[in-house]
């Protein structure tokens, strides 16, 4: 009986990895097409621009407002300013991996804040009446404008000398979209649990907090899993609307206005630093996809679609 | 002394509001100390609530009740009762060991002693070589014979049971009704069973307390007597036949419209 | 009391108490530490400036309203299209889920800074095409799930009532995607609205909410900045509404039948 469940086991993971493999194949496939309808457009297309019905609807097809895929490779090769030394890949990379670390920071505090916040909601109905609505609220608010707010609050903040850095005011940009999903979705996990769970704990005379922590945290995981993407992605674009609003140095949000303000010269370089922030979301997705595949290592799977 | 002594409990839900449910009414019973008593009733007649009264998951509305000799609160902060209940409840990221040890750990037992009682509970429901497996691994039976274990860890001198076997086939159940019997044998263990299943009630029990809704009460306290151990060949007894008819007449007698509902009458 | 007044009570109550709350210990706060209005406008003067502006307010609500309301139907339609048509042929589904899950990951709105280039510079086409690609996604994502992950048990009885795909369709996948629809809907409402305007922060038509902002906070002109903000608020705020009372017209059967939850 023992040595069937264990193939039965094994052979669930092999398919699970081939069936990621065959994800990420079919990924790389639907790329291609992207760009070869991107080339198809160009080479059909108005070169300026045109109209339907009308509307000016139709984009300019020239190359220099839709620059061949070809170039926009070939452009990281090159140096990023001309006359300088540094080539432009490693100036992306370097922007993008200073904006990875700071959505890294701004995950890690809003996930906290956010766990926290469903914690006081799950234990007293009435912060959850009071609050949530004001949680979802706070996410309309535009964070252009909390931006040099956080900015002109941390310049006036010092603690036994240590200084408020400016890079921390985008992390906690991040963090303020990024509690938000965590805290819904923590939510409603920690009040997912069976009631017939809760009645076995309340037999064996269990406080609140043991509860909590036995019975209604493990089973709120499948529950949080999920919204911890939401959260990453969501840190990621705090970080990098921060950047913009705050001209953060350093960081890929700044590189990409940077660069589209030089579109009309060298319409290539927008691209480079836009497909920097691609791999900056992918990177940190593909991070919290190893966390969430270690929460739930020992969960039953779920029968695919 | 009686291990669960109940007195005029009676328990109403939304009480004075329009939609007030009287679920149980002046129900008096005595219990005692080693005895199976099985609770068999059609829906709504308040065999449940009883069970959670005994085990202070509700209070009652009026009346008296007594376990263990102490107040049924005491005896949960005591954890002088197991339960099981129809769906396992087991903790699907626990592994089956762990589970068994949930219980003791809220007591704050230490982990040597934990894992030696989950150890022991194993071998009694035998099911040794999963203790490192998921819940989700094994079959319906085998779970309940872990949520059994885990009921019985604190070795309880008191067992609740709601429907434990409900869910599982013909087969199965009828196993376990024997392996059920065998473990509180040798144990010693109060059992107050509630089950759908008149055979089953037959099968396992010393008394069987009929019950009927609406408002819940006890109709009848049928006597079981078979001679000897109870076993598999304990199904062909003549005994046995007489305790299912008289425990389906009783059913019978309940004033019920038309038929009586939810009973299995196999 | 009734049990619908009372219930009325008990959603509105906690809100309104945290919320004056809020607002009494800002003002206050303003007031007690004399804090300087580029520092933290107090509430009362954002207020002011609001009714003042009122219809610049108004104005440029108009302007990333529009934006986001074009882009939120335009990109549902094509979403529910497209998920139709995923639902259909299989291939393309396994060719499509993977782009979107991956760009899920992504901050697009970064490619507004491509798409001002390739539209002239008073385009709001760039802004419309950036929120309907957005909405265009999660619409996508949930109807192609809700059309797909339908119980098996009521595809067998159609198949055994040999019936069409096009009925399967019709029948089960279709009213089986319709909650999944307003789930997305109410995700995409308020998404609609904020990607207008950080679509208005990369340069071009300076109309909106977003870019009045960005200009008035960098003149340090913050209650100005932050009456706009109340007005954006309130924008995401009406979005949001409709999209919960479309759910509540098109799902009869009240909140217990489109929430699963206990407690």
């Amino acid at each position: 009986m023992t040595i069937v469940m264990t193939t039965v086991m094994t052979t669930q993971k092999t398919s699970e990895t081939a069936r990621r493999i065959r994800r990420a194949v079919l990924f790389v496939v639907s790329l291609l097409a992207v760009a070869v309808a991107w080339e198809l457009y160009k080479a059909v297309g108005p070169e300026a621009g045109g109209k339907i019905f009308g509307w000016k609807l139709l984009p300019r097809s020239n190359n220099n407002a839709m620059p061949h895929v070809w170039d926009m490779l070939m452009r990281y090769n090159r140096p990023e300013l001309r006359g300088s030394d540094r080539k432009i890949w490693s100036v992306v990379l370097a922007g993008a991996w200073f904006s990875f670390r700071l959505a890294l920071v701004g995950f890690a505090i809003g996930s906290t804040l956010g766990l926290g916040l469903s914690i006081l909601m799950a234990r007293f109905k009435f912060a959850e009446r009071g609050i949530l609505p004001y949680l979802v609220l706070s996410q309309t608010v535009p964070l252009i404008a909390l931006a040099p707010l956080v900015v002109s609050w941390g310049g006036k903040l010092s603690i036994a000398g240590w200084t408020w850095p400016r890079w921390m005011s985008a992390a906690v940009l991040g963090a303020f979209l990024a509690f938000f999903p965590v805290a819904v979705g923590a939510l409603k996990g920690l009040t997912s649990a069976p009631s017939a769970s809760l009645e076995l704990m309340d037999s064996y005379a269990a406080s609140w907090w043991q509860t909590l922590r036995k019975l209604r945290f493990p089973a709120a995981i499948p529950f949080i899993v999920p919204s911890l993407k939401l959260a990453a992605s969501a840190s990621v674009i705090g970080v990098v609307v921060a950047e913009i609003s705050t001209g953060l140095k350093g960081g890929i949000g700044r590189l990409i206005i940077e660069y589209a303000r030089e579109a009309t010269g060298d319409p290539a370089k927008v691209f480079t630093a836009v497909f920097g922030a691609a791999a900056l979301g992918l990177a940190m997705s593909g991070f919290v996809t190893l966390a969430d595949m270690y929460m739930m290592r020992n969960r039953p799977k779920e029968a695919s679609a | 002394m009686s291990a669960v002594e109940i007195t005029n409990i009676s328990k109403a839900f939304n009480l004075g509001s329009s939609n007030q449910v009287d679920a149980l009414t002046d129900i008096n019973l005595s219990i005692a100390s080693g005895e199976f008593v099985s609770l068999i009733g059609p829906s709504g007649c308040g065999k449940s609530t009883l069970l959670r009264l005994i085990a202070n998951l509700i209070e009652p509305t009026s009346g008296e009740l007594v376990v263990n000799g102490k107040s049924a609160k005491q005896a949960r902060l005591d954890q002088d009762y197991g339960m099981a209940f129809q769906q396992s409840g087991l903790f699907e990221w626990r592994t089956v060991a762990k589970n068994i040890e949930l219980p003791l750990e809220l007591k704050g037992w230490d982990k040597a002693k934990r894992q030696a009682r989950a150890t022991e509970m194993l071998e009694l429901v035998k099911l040794s070589d999963f203790a490192n497996h998921y819940p989700w691994q094994l079959s319906g039976g085998m779970q309940q014979r872990v949520a059994i274990a885990r009921a019985l860890a604190v070795h309880p001198s008191l067992l609740l049971m709601d429907e434990p076997f409900g869910a599982l086939d013909e087969m199965t159940r009828e196993h376990m009704q024997s392996e059920l019997l065998s473990i509180c044998r040798a144990s010693g263990t109060t059992v107050v069973f509630v089950t759908h299943s008149i055979p089953e009630a037959v099968y396992l029990s010393n008394r069987v307390v009929v019950m009927s809704p609406r408002p819940g009460r006890v109709t009848e306290i049928v006597d079981v007597s078979i001679e000897g151990e109870r076993n598999d060949a304990t199904r062909d007894n003549s005994a046995f036949f007489k305790g299912i008819t008289s425990v389906r007449e009783a059913l019978r007698g309940v004033e019920m419209s038309d038929h009586v509902r939810g009973i299995e009458d196999r | 009391m009734s049990s619908r007044s009372s219930s009325l009570v008990r959603t509105v109550l906690p809100p309104a108490v945290f919320g004056v709350a809020f607002i009494a210990i800002w003002e206050l706060a303003v007031k007690a530490f004399n804090l300087k209005p580029y520092f933290l406008a107090p509430p009362s003067k954002i207020w002011q400036k609001f009714t003042e502006n009122i219809d610049l307010v108004w104005g440029a609500a108009k302007v990333s309203g529009t934006n986001a309301l074009i882009g939120l139907l335009l990109g549902a339609f094509l979403g529910m299209a497209m998920s139709f048509i995923l639902s259909r042929f299989k291939f393309l589904n396994n060719l499509i889920t993977p782009l979107a899950i991956a760009l899920n990951a992504i901050p697009i709105f970064v490619l507004v800074a491509v798409l001002n280039n390739m539209f002239a510079i008073t385009s709001e086409v760039p802004r419309r095409i950036m929120v309907t690609l957005v909405v265009y996604f999660i619409v996508l994502v949930n109807v192609a799930k809700g059309l797909t992950q339908v119980s098996p048990t009521h595809v067998e009885l159609m198949k055994s009532y040999a019936a069409s795909d096009t009925q399967i369709l019709r029948k089960v996948r279709i009213p089986n995607a319709v909650p999944y629809l307003f789930t997305a809907l109410k995700i995409s409402a308020p998404a609609s609205v904020i990607t207008a305007f950080v679509s208005e922060y990369f340069g071009g038509s300076q109309n909106g909410l977003g870019s009045r902002i960005t200009s008035n906070i960098a003149n340090s002109k913050n209650a100005v900045a932050w009456g706009y903000v109340l007005g954006a608020c309130l924008l995401g705020l009406t979005f949001y509404v409709i999209s919960s009372l479309l759910e509540g017209v098109a799902t009869p059967g009240g909140r217990a039948k489109r929430t699963k939850e206990g407690r």
